[in-house]
């Protein structure tokens, strides 16, 4: 890891975001060894058992992580444009509360409501607005989907007050 | 029964006025997606899949092979009035399409492709259905060793042999093939990196996985450009139809495209692009007016569409006989025949021919029904793209939770989209592809299941992958595919490869 740049750049700093990555490839490979290491103990007739192909790619990933160690002090990661972190921001929270209120508020409330985050992330500011139209919207999609293609998307009160 | 009495039999079954209408649905929903900037083939596949879950076999097949023309025809629509193209297969189209567009001349521009779509995809869905049985007579010779040594190819032409880098590449690939090892091994029954998870038991969903990889991803990226100067639709002015100049420059380059196309499809070279590139080279050297490539060139709308085409119905030769998907769309398509216990391969066509031809003829059926849908119609498709972007894209989040929702209402199915969706974010902004990871998830378990089946045949000896001539050669090509991009960037001649990367189709 400690190795010397092999391209003399001027700039000698490394990529720090690529050797993150690295450090992330290899914790995977970790884990795949750490978790397939009490199965190697359960089998012993086949010379090739259910943790052979795991112990593989779990040295495909450290060398790979190797490999991009070495990219990122030659700097062969391209350049990255810059990212603004507010809209993905508001579109991951959209995420966030459908996936907390799907259960307790059903489909169209829970997705209606990431339908006006994910707006706002993209720049319609008014979510007085966005969230009722999108509430309107899913429940529309709900009586299609669960109504008439019996796709099974859970129903909240909304939905109740729909069926009745 | 000869090829041509199974087809007649296909066709009967997909003329059925049940299946003619899930083609229909199929064909509609796929194009409308399809439209939408940003999603390509792959994504709408992804996305409408669990639409499809309620039905039963065939008719759900059919509706997805609907879905599966259809998103292409939607996607040429955007690449020709938008400049965006929703695929990568399409870039070559907005090349000279938008230039047409802008010239005024968008409509024959489209009813170009669409015609040249219909024509390379008849004339290769035709083709795969004659090449089929010959293959699976093929494939009956296959042992283990030779699948597991064509997969090893996949692998390689997917990840590592186009795009920007080996190491990026091959990093996309190896994630998937560590999600890939997620559940239940297959011959043992043990769990591996299930975590005491009862949900991660069956193994990651590829449709979560996918639908967070492309949709969620690709949403999150777009997001995070910030307020860009919103893209121009070109309105349709003038006829959309083609004048009998445009007749005369299109038909060649139709079929020019489609012989070129649907080879490249077959072999386990992933993704169409390769064809619609090649495609535009052979026009660009052919035409009598090379001076107006680059300023909207017909021929050049219509060799790389058709190619693009025929590629689709060509990755559908291995998908069919082999099992084997070659770009991410026909991993997904994968997904679609495993959720009925459909392992797709030699086996299937003796054992459910009626399923089988039935889906190549709904094929000819949803390619039919969308040259109709499309040359009439294609000013509703139009207006999709000028919905305003936050609407949009809030609408493409809901589409895409919708489907996982419809699939598994549960909240970790919810929570792995969102994760996934991030790790695709993340690998878009450091340039990795997205393609292999969906391929190693799908493809991984197979190889090894090959893989273990073959050492133990042999009793662990190795050697015995390189002793079959079939495997020896199709290993040696999977070594070609690797090593040589490899030289060719470190003497800087990555460029052609940087041209034909596989991101997404």
């Amino acid at each position: 890891m400690s190795s010397d740049t092999p391209k003399s750049s001027s700039e000698r700093r490394p990529d720090w975001a690529a050797l993150v990555i690295a450090a992330v490839l290899a914790i995977v490979a970790g884990v795949i060894f750490v978790d397939v290491s009490r199965l190697t103990a359960t089998t012993g007739y086949s010379p090739i058992g259910p943790a052979s192909v795991p112990y593989w790619i779990g040295f495909g990933l450290i060398g790979l992580a190797i490999w991009t160690v070495f990219a990122a002090f030659r700097h062969d990661f391209p350049e990255r444009e810059r990212q603004e972190i507010s809209p993905v921001l508001w579109v991951v929270g959209g995420l966030l509360a459908q996936m907390i209120l799907i259960r307790l508020a059903g489909f169209s409330i829970a997705t209606g409501l990431l339908f006006g985050l994910a707006a706002r992330g993209f720049g319609a500011r008014k979510l007085h607005i966005s969230i009722p139209v999108g509430i309107a919207i899913c429940l529309a999609i709900w009586w299609l989907f669960a109504g008439v293609l019996q796709l099974s998307l859970p129903a909240g009160p909304l939905e109740n007050l729909l069926l009745q | 029964m000869s090829t041509f009495e199974f087809l007649l039999q296909g066709l009967a079954s997909a003329a059925e006025p049940m299946n003619l209408l899930y083609a229909l649905i199929g064909v509609t929903l796929g194009t409308m997606v399809g439209v939408l900037p940003g999603i390509g083939p792959a994504t709408t596949v992804a996305l409408l899949l669990p639409v499809t879950y309620q039905l039963d076999a065939t008719g759900s097949l059919i509706m997805f092979a609907g879905i599966y023309y259809g998103g292409m025809y939607g996607g040429s629509t955007t690449s020709i009035l938008l400049n965006t193209p929703g695929e990568s297969a399409s870039i070559v189209t907005a090349l000279e399409g938008n230039k047409m567009a802008r010239a005024g001349r968008g409509g024959p521009a489209l009813a170009t492709a669409a015609i040249g779509s219909f024509v390379a995809g008849l004339i290769a869905t035709l083709a795969l259905a004659f090449i089929a049985p010959y293959i699976v007579k093929l494939a009956l010779v296959f042992g283990p060793r030779e699948y597991f040594a064509l997969m090893v190819l996949a692998f390689v032409t997917v990840s590592s042999a186009f795009g920007n880098s080996t190491l990026r590449g091959l990093t996309s690939l190896f994630i998937g093939l560590a999600l890939s090892l997620v559940g239940i091994d297959q011959l043992t029954g043990q769990n591996r990196l299930s975590f005491g998870v009862p949900d991660l038991l069956d193994g990651i969903e590829v449709t979560t996985m996918a639908v967070a990889m492309f949709a969620i991803g690709e949403t999150l990226f777009i997001a995070a450009q910030g307020a860009q100067a919103p893209d121009k639709v070109e309105a349709i002015k003038g006829s959309v139809w083609m004048t009998a100049s445009d007749w005369a420059r299109s038909w060649k380059a139709w079929l020019r495209g489609t012989v070129i196309g649907f080879p490249i499809g077959a072999m386990p070279a992933g993704g169409a692009e390769i064809g619609t590139f090649l495609s535009y080279a052979t026009e660009k050297k052919l035409s009598k007016h090379p001076e107006e490539f680059g300023n909207g060139a017909i021929e050049g709308v219509a060799g790389p569409e058709a190619a693009n085409n025929a590629s689709a119905a060509g990755t559908l030769v291995p998908l069919l006989t082999l099992g084997l998907p070659t770009s991410a769309t026909a991993a997904i398509m994968l997904a679609g025949f495993q959720q009925y216990g459909l392992q797709p391969g030699p086996l299937l066509f003796a054992t459910n021919p009626q399923l089988v031809w039935g889906l190549i003829a709904s094929l000819l059926i949803a390619n039919l029904m969308l040259l109709v849908l499309n040359l009439p119609l294609v000013g509703m498709w139009v207006k999709l793209l000028t919905i305003p972007k936050p609407w949009l894209y809030a609408g493409i989040l809901v589409f895409a939770t919708l489907g996982t929702i419809g699939a598994n209402p549960s909240v970790f199915e919810l929570g792995m989209l969102l994760l996934f969706g991030l790790i695709a974010y993340v690998m878009r902004v450091f340039d990795y592809p997205i393609a292999p990871v969906i391929v190693g998830l799908i493809l991984g378990p197979l190889a090894e299941q090959q893989l273990r089946r073959a050492l133990s045949i042999s009793q662990g000896d190795f050697t015995v992958l390189f002793t079959s001539p079939i495997a020896a050669v199709l290993l040696l090509l999977a070594a070609t595919a690797l090593i040589l991009p490899l030289v060719l960037r470190m003497r800087g001649r990555g460029d052609v490869l940087t041209q034909m990367a596989a991101s997404e189709d």
